[in-house]
């Protein structure tokens, strides 16, 4: 999917010489968004495993130690309880710790961390010490990974007080949205959808679009029919499930990509909803009080007057995530989301009574 | 008097009582890997043929893995050539009773203790998570996330003894794994609780890119055990009879009661950290050439043939058997797994819960559809056919 960075040339104007904008992968917008950070502050500090001399086991920190020195871009031993515990201690003394949990599964032995001290350091301190710290989470399947490889942990970071839960959808706003959570106050859990690590867009470092303050949501794709809301690796499936609902069923389907879980951009959404009357929350992680719940609430809370329908859910089932063999039956696709937004009703049958029996049936 | 100088008066003088619970001397490791092969000791034929039978095998097994990963067979193999005398000796120190706690590059002790080497690869062919019953087996399914299986080895090993079983564990952990909290809440239980466990760390150089250096300050990894209270044993991990001498040793001492044990395995990775990962970044062709020199087959090789033990006919049979091996793991590995993905609904839960069950009409619905249409779904591989429909969840 490409986004628009939009130029603006004045018309008549001769063009100027366009900046060399080659096709970039989201890996290549977050190596650079590190990059252009550490130089830009001197107390930016980069460490995790295997992010120095590797440059990371997806290559993101490629590059960084050799330009910066290992001393802010450091190797650390293999302990993530004691890199998010050691960022607390740097971030107490000024700095601005950006760390690498090298997959999704594995910042768990550093939940300690980040539930008992980095999210609520600051209200614990009445803001004396706040944790300007991002911790960087590969998060999610479709790439074939073994078991423990492809965790969607967004819920967990979600319900803790204190963090805000970031995810970039696209090369422009993985840039963006980085350099904006590394600046932040306060923690920053920075989830990366490694299944879009190296989708190519055309996006260049050189005319980086206006990415908005953390907690803003995006319409991808103006619509009238439903709201497909959604964020991370679940965006492309929404979006190719739009054009084919706009293709073959002539429904115009308005996506919308949160970009950040906390804070949530109600208005965004609840003003899309009041729009089309109509909402499928998509997302792969577990579907059981998960992200998609808490965002389903809040449309049913401010929208209710305005549905045409129950938000419905379109997530990965309430099941320990499946070995890659089986993935493909797990994770969201767009047939799945096609599925939900046929029952979203688009006669009055709701009322009528003809599907009132099934219209929760089976969707997650 | 205050309560305040009292204490203070502790501090600087410790009552007469006090003592150190252990004596440190017999737990320090000795400043050498201990090494039997190629130094004249006297060791048992039978059991140097029966490690090089294993250890011949277990390359072969290496070799076979790799190669159906790279016909895309396997998502990923990390290999443990060059590792091959530890994963050996793990799994031949053992008694029948007794269990492994494997992480994931212990393939091959997994198999060498006898396990289908088509079960033990489940994990990283990606059919499922374990593809072996542990408690049939009593090894432990081999552990992704580094170091957490220690805790469970000590767990187990507690519990056996509380239950008056003869049973020891032994769990294995890499060099990196040992910079995890798991691994010293895992010692420090085990030490105090006396638990039968002994702990074997490869260390092979590297945790992916990290060189040891940047993992630990300490003098050696076997040093950690000190200061648990326990004895650190270092030992030339790619000399396979003192492999299996330290282990055996160290199974017996706990078996006895004598408490845990950390034996630290000097070894190499020779291959990459798995075939996803490029090693020429952080290391030098150099340093894995002179690795090769110490390769743990060619020194048992060597120790056999010097000893008369081995000859060409010899070699050519454990190689003949390997082989053997290999080809019916080749073979099974390019059939297509048997899949059922209505198996996502099984062993969540005991009893399925009603949510799960809808989630499970869902899936299967799906599948129909696809089959309908001709699509050849996994839905046709599904050997619970109606089962999942007539049963309410529980498929104990
Ligand atoms: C808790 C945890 N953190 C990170 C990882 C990712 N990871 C997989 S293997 C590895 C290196 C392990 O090195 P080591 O313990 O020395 O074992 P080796 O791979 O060398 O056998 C890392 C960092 C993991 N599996 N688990």
């Amino acid at each position: 999917m490409s986004t628009a960075t939009g130029t603006s040339l004045q018309p008549g104007a001769q063009p100027p010489r366009e900046p060399a904008r080659k096709p970039s992968t989201m890996a290549q917008a977050l190596n650079r968004a590190l990059r252009d950070s550490l130089a830009a502050d001197p107390d930016v500090h980069v460490f995790g495993e295997d992010v120095g001399t590797l440059g990371g086991v997806f290559r993101v920190t490629d590059g960084l130690a050799a330009e910066f020195g290992e001393d802010r871009c450091t190797d650390t031993p293999l302990a993530e309880a004691g890199i998010l515990g050691t960022a607390v201690g740097m971030a107490m003394y000024g700095m601005r710790p950006v760390v690498e949990m090298q997959f999704d599964a594995f910042a768990y032995p550093g939940f300690e961390q980040l539930v008992s001290h980095i999210s609520r350091m600051r209200n614990r301190t009445r803001g004396a010490l706040p944790m300007p710290l991002t911790v960087r989470v590969p998060y999610g399947g479709g790439i074939g990974g073994v078991e423990h490889h492809s965790d969607s942990s967004e819920a967990y970071y979600m319900a803790t007080p204190g963090l805000h839960v970031v995810t970039p959808a696209t090369v422009a706003d993985a840039y963006g949205l980085l350099r904006r959570s590394i600046a932040s106050d306060d923690p920053v859990i920075f989830l990366e959808p490694k299944r879009l690590y190296w989708g190519k867009d055309d996006w260049s470092p050189e005319q980086p679009a206006e990415v908005p303050a953390i907690g803003r949501a995006v319409v991808r794709r103006p619509g009238t029919s439903a709201t497909l809301i959604t964020y991370g690796p679940s965006l492309p499936v929404c979006m190719e499930a739009a054009e084919a609902a706009a293709r073959d069923e002539g429904l115009e389907l308005e996506v919308v990509d949160l970009r950040s879980l906390v804070p949530f951009d109600e208005e965004t959404v609840v003003a899309s909803v009041r729009r089309t009357g109509r909402a499928v929350v998509v997302h792969e992680s577990t579907g059981f009080a998960g992200p998609g719940a808490e965002v389903a609430a809040r449309v049913s809370e401010r929208c209710f007057h305005y549905l045409e329908a129950p938000v419905l859910r379109v997530a990965g089932f309430d099941i320990p995530y499946p070995p890659p063999m089986l993935e493909k039956h797990h994770l969201p696709d767009v047939d799945r989301v096609l599925d939900a937004v046929s029952r979203l009703q688009w006669e009055s049958e709701w009322r009528d009574g003809e599907g009132s029996g099934s219209a929760g049936e089976g969707v997650r | 008097m205050t309560v305040l100088e009292q204490s203070g008066a502790y501090h600087l003088a410790p009552p007469p009582a006090w003592r150190p619970r252990r004596d440190p001397d017999p737990l320090l490791p000795d400043r050498e890997p201990l090494r039997l092969l190629g130094t004249g000791a006297e060791l048992d034929g039978e059991l140097l043929l029966e490690l090089y039978g294993q250890l011949v095998r277990g390359r072969r097994f290496n070799e076979q893995a790799t190669a159906l990963t790279k016909q895309g067979r396997l998502a990923v193999y990390p290999s443990s050539t060059g590792q091959e005398a530890a994963e050996v000796a793990a799994a031949l120190a053992l008694q029948e009773q007794d269990w492994l706690f494997p992480s994931y590059r212990d393939t091959l002790a997994a198999v060498a203790r006898g396990l289908d080497p088509v079960a033990v690869l489940s994990l990283l062919r990606g059919d499922w998570h374990s593809g072996y019953d542990p408690r049939a087996s009593r090894v432990a399914p081999l552990s992704t996330p580094l170091a957490t299986q220690l805790p469970h080895a000590v767990g187990l090993a507690h519990a056996a003894r509380l239950k008056g079983d003869d049973v020891v564990a032994l769990a294995m952990v890499g060099d990196g794994g040992t910079s995890e909290g798991d691994f010293h809440e895992a010692l420090n239980f085990a030490a105090v609780w006396q638990a039968p466990v002994v702990f074997l760390v490869q260390n092979n150089g590297f945790a992916i890119s990290v060189p040891l250096a940047k993992q630990t300050a300490a003098p050696s990894l076997a040093h950690k055990a000190v200061g648990y209270g326990m004895p650190g044993r270092l030992v030339d991990g790619n000399d396979a009879a003192a492999m299996h001498h330290v282990l055996t040793d160290a199974v017996e001492r706990a078996r006895r009661g004598e408490g845990p044990c950390l034996v630290e395995a000097v070894t190499y990775r020779l291959d990459a950290h798995t075939n996803a990962d490029d090693a020429t970044r952080y290391r030098e062709a150099s340093e894995v050439d002179a690795w090769r020199e110490h390769d743990p087959l060619v020194l048992m090789e060597q120790e056999l043939r010097s000893r008369g033990l081995l000859d060409d006919a010899g070699a050519q049979k454990a190689g003949e058997e390997a082989e053997r091996m290999a080809g019916d793991m080749r073979e099974r590995m390019h059939q297509e797994p048997e899949l059922h993905p209505m198996d996502l609904f099984d062993h969540v839960f005991a009893h399925r819960t009603t949510q799960l069950q809808q989630q499970a009409e869902r899936l299967r619905a799906e599948l129909e559809a696809a089959e309908a249409e001709g699509i050849p779904a996994a839905g046709e591989q599904d050997r619970h056919g109606q089962a999942h429909t007539d049963e309410q969840g529980s498929r104990k």
